[in-house]
């Protein structure tokens, strides 16, 4: 009878089972699209996190940047002397590398690993310093032109006779360009953990514990492109010729990695003349739950460092994908939750408004000997039956919505790694300064290799999304019916039969 | 045997206290047909409802056989309705959705049976009012007789001992009233019941054995 009665019901009031399953469906299936396209905007960050920071890194240790004291140099200046550069004909052309600490990151002594290392909880721990070589090249009108090298001062009619020559036009001009890449130096050895975890070999070999002191890089894919550099050749860091043995591509995003150049630490330190200083510090737990634990140990270990969780790096990616994700969590959640409790509302107002229609019906059957429960249980029943017809479209629909996401496949870029103004909080990551054009002062242009991560947005269909519409149909459901089954149950047959009498 | 000792009803409407019934004392043997009649507002639903066990009264003592109405719970009342009263009402009460043989069935659902004999039973008492071919039928498309035939054999497919009928042909015309009324009394007769009927037609009171009046709550013999 339950059955029966429940069939003809829903077939006998298409239009109400109708609008209540159609807002059930379409506020199911937006809920599932928003949670599908959250997981696929996380999964994003994680693979521009894990570009820049590797697999695996539960945590990364820094340290803020400090302003220059007074007298000290804020930045390394390009400094050349009389018998610089490369005099041909009436030119002379200068070229300078310099490494320096990269834009953003502040160097701290290396003896911080060691501390990390012997701290509970820890399961690897590596140290990189992040640098920017930047090159100063260029070509100018030969000096000998310039001043007479006999000590008198030209006179007017000197110059006036001999107009300049030489330089990059040819009538005394100068240009220079100023060229810059991203530098990191890393413990060949350590593999476990940082942003050598998160890279696969393209061509050659990578870094191995061999390679200790040694001159050779490894380069990004992308970057060894654009700078037309190969395996076996060479490359100028600060001044230094490296062997290029390998280059290197991530492993879970499409564009390049955290840095453009890798080299051994301890050469790194010696070109850039920080010998014993690194700037980040990647550290893995033994387990997730030990991470909160980890993080205060070397906040009291390491007082003046930043200690940085996935949350916290999370937080960092710029760009359309940070966008996104907001749009995602602020929009997308609040309008699920307005449309869901619309869905839910209807449904309700629908039951009790069928209960209230129904009241001597529902009269007649208690008259007739239909128990409390029975109504009641018929009731839920209907709504159960109605949320759940709501819970496949909407599954259906909600799946449609997922398969078109994925069709258009938005891509959204995304970078890690910002500095906060004010002694807040540096995220600084090793990447940091890539995607930086550097701009010649004199209208020369190089590119540095850009590291602003583009991936592709993929919303998976993962069981949880399901679940959710699935659960979302039943409470739904289960919510109306309760309301509805409740009302019913107030009815007493002798006021239900005299009020439609 | 319906035994009603100083029953008496009263409700608070818009704070202001009616009396539905007043003192009632009567005794309905089993078997018997007995009619209701009355003006309007005078307490004829009331006491049908009390007989229905529908209500409790608010004082006085009901008891239909050794069931003492007056002060049984929710639940045990529910199964004295579903066992052994009967009814019919003016407006027939059927559900829309549901056909002819599935309205009939709603009845048998409380008592535990299986629904092959449900079904059985549904068609059997539909056969009994002259409805064995309409049973696939939803009330929309039938007549107002038919729906009151549909409403009776509802009441009668669970076999009770009592059919409350309250004004069952205030909606028909007289010459399917008399078709309606023709059956309830071919039924009474033929099962045994007691057959309460609440109505403003004196043509229907005067088929019954026992005329009842009541005014004010208050009921006399005719």
């Amino acid at each position: 009878m339950f059955f029966t009665y429940l069939r003809r019901e829903l077939a006998g009031r298409r239009r109400q089972t109708a609008i209540v399953a159609i807002g059930m469906a379409l506020a199911i299936a937006l809920v599932m699209i928003v949670n599908a396209v959250s997981t696929g905007v996380k999964d994003a960050q994680a693979s521009v996190l894990e570009s820049v920071y590797g697999v695996g890194t539960d945590l990364t240790v820094s340290q803020d940047p400090t302003p220059p004291e007074e007298g000290e140099e804020g930045g390394g200046r390009f400094e050349f002397g009389a018998d610089d550069g490369t005099t041909s004909g009436d030119s002379t052309e200068i070229s300078q590398s310099r490494l320096t600490a990269g834009f953003g990151s502040t160097t701290f002594d290396a003896s911080a690993l060691d501390t990390v290392t012997d701290l509970d909880g820890v399961a690897a721990a590596s140290a990189a310093l992040s640098l920017t070589n930047m090159t100063f090249s260029g070509e100018m009108p030969q000096r000998m032109q310039e001043a007479p090298t006999d000590g008198t001062a030209p006179t007017d009619g000197d110059t006036a006779q001999e107009p300049p020559t030489g330089g990059f036009d040819g009538a005394g001009g100068s240009a220079f360009d100023v060229n810059s890449f991203s530098v990191l130096g890393i413990d060949p050895g350590a593999e476990a953990v940082g942003p050598l975890s998160a890279v696969e070999l393209a061509d050659g070999r990578g870094l191995e514990a061999s390679d200790a002191g040694q001159a050779v890089a490894v380069l990004d894919a992308s970057y060894a492109t654009s700078a037309e550099l190969a395996v076996g050749d060479t490359i100028d860091v600060g001044g230094t010729e490296l062997e290029v043995v390998g280059t290197v591509t991530s492993t879970s995003a499409d564009a390049a990695t955290a840095s453009n150049v890798y080299i051994p630490l301890d050469l790194a330190q010696q070109i850039a003349g920080l010998d014993g200083q690194v700037s980040d510090i990647y550290v893995q737990a033994t387990s997730s739950d030990q991470i909160a634990t980890v993080q205060a140990d070397i906040e009291e270990a390491l007082p003046d460092a930043t200690v940085s969780t996935q949350a916290d790096l999370a937080a960092s990616v710029s760009g359309s994908l940070a966008t996104a994700s907001s749009l995602i969590s602020n929009l997308g959640l609040w309008l699920s939750v307005a449309v869901l409790v619309a869905a839910f509302l209807i449904a309700i107002l629908f039951t009790i408004q069928g209960v209230t229609r129904r009241t001597r019906e529902f009269g007649t059957l208690k008259a007739i000997g239909w128990s409390n429960r029975r109504v009641v249980g018929q009731v839920a029943g209907e709504s159960l039956v109605q949320g759940l017809i709501g819970g496949a479209a909407g599954l259906v629909v909600g799946l449609a919505g997922i398969w078109v996401v994925n069709l258009i496949a938005p891509t959204l870029g995304g970078s890690a790694g910002t500095t906060t103004a004010g002694g807040g909080p540096t995220m600084a990551g090793p990447g940091a300064t890539d995607g930086a054009t550097a701009a010649g002062p004199f209208g020369g242009v190089s590119d540095a290799a850009g590291a602003t991560t583009e991936v592709v947005l993929n919303a998976p269909v993962t069981i949880s999304v399901v679940a959710i519409a699935i659960g979302l149909a039943v409470l739904g459901g289960l919510l109306a019916g309760a309301i509805g089954g409740w009302r019913a149950s107030r009815l007493r047959p002798a006021e239900a039969l005299r009020s439609v009498a | 045997m319906y035994t009603l000792e100083n029953v008496s009803k009263t409700y608070t409407q818009s704070k202001r206290k009616v009396t539905a019934l007043a003192d009632v004392t009567l005794t309905i043997p089993s078997g018997q047909l007995v009619a209701i009649q009355g003006p309007t507002g005078g307490g004829k639903s009331t006491l049908l409802q009390m007989l229905g066990a529908l209500d409790r009264p608010t004082s006085g003592r009901i008891s239909l056989g050794e069931s003492e109405l007056s002060h049984l719970p929710d639940r045990k009342l529910g199964g004295i309705r579903a066992k052994e009263i009967g009814f019919v009402f003016q407006g027939f009460n059927l559900i829309p959705t549901l056909t002819a043989q599935e309205n009939v069935e709603t009845a048998l659902a409380p008592l535990g049976i299986s629904a092959e004999e449900r079904r059985r039973r549904a068609v059997d008492a539909l056969a009994s009012v002259g409805l064995a071919d309409r049973a696939g039928h939803v009330p929309g498309e039938l007549s107002g007789g038919q729906q009151q035939r549909v409403a009776i054999a509802r009441a009668l497919v669970k076999e009770p001992d009592v059919l409350l009928a309250d004004e069952p042909t205030g909606n028909l015309d007289e010459e399917t009233r008399d078709e309606i009324m023709d059956l309830l009394e071919g039924l009474w007769r033929d099962r045994g019941l007691t057959l309460v009927i609440v109505t403003h037609d004196t043509a229907v009171a005067k088929r019954a054995e026992r005329r009842l009046h009541i005014k004010h709550g208050t009921v006399t013999e005719r």
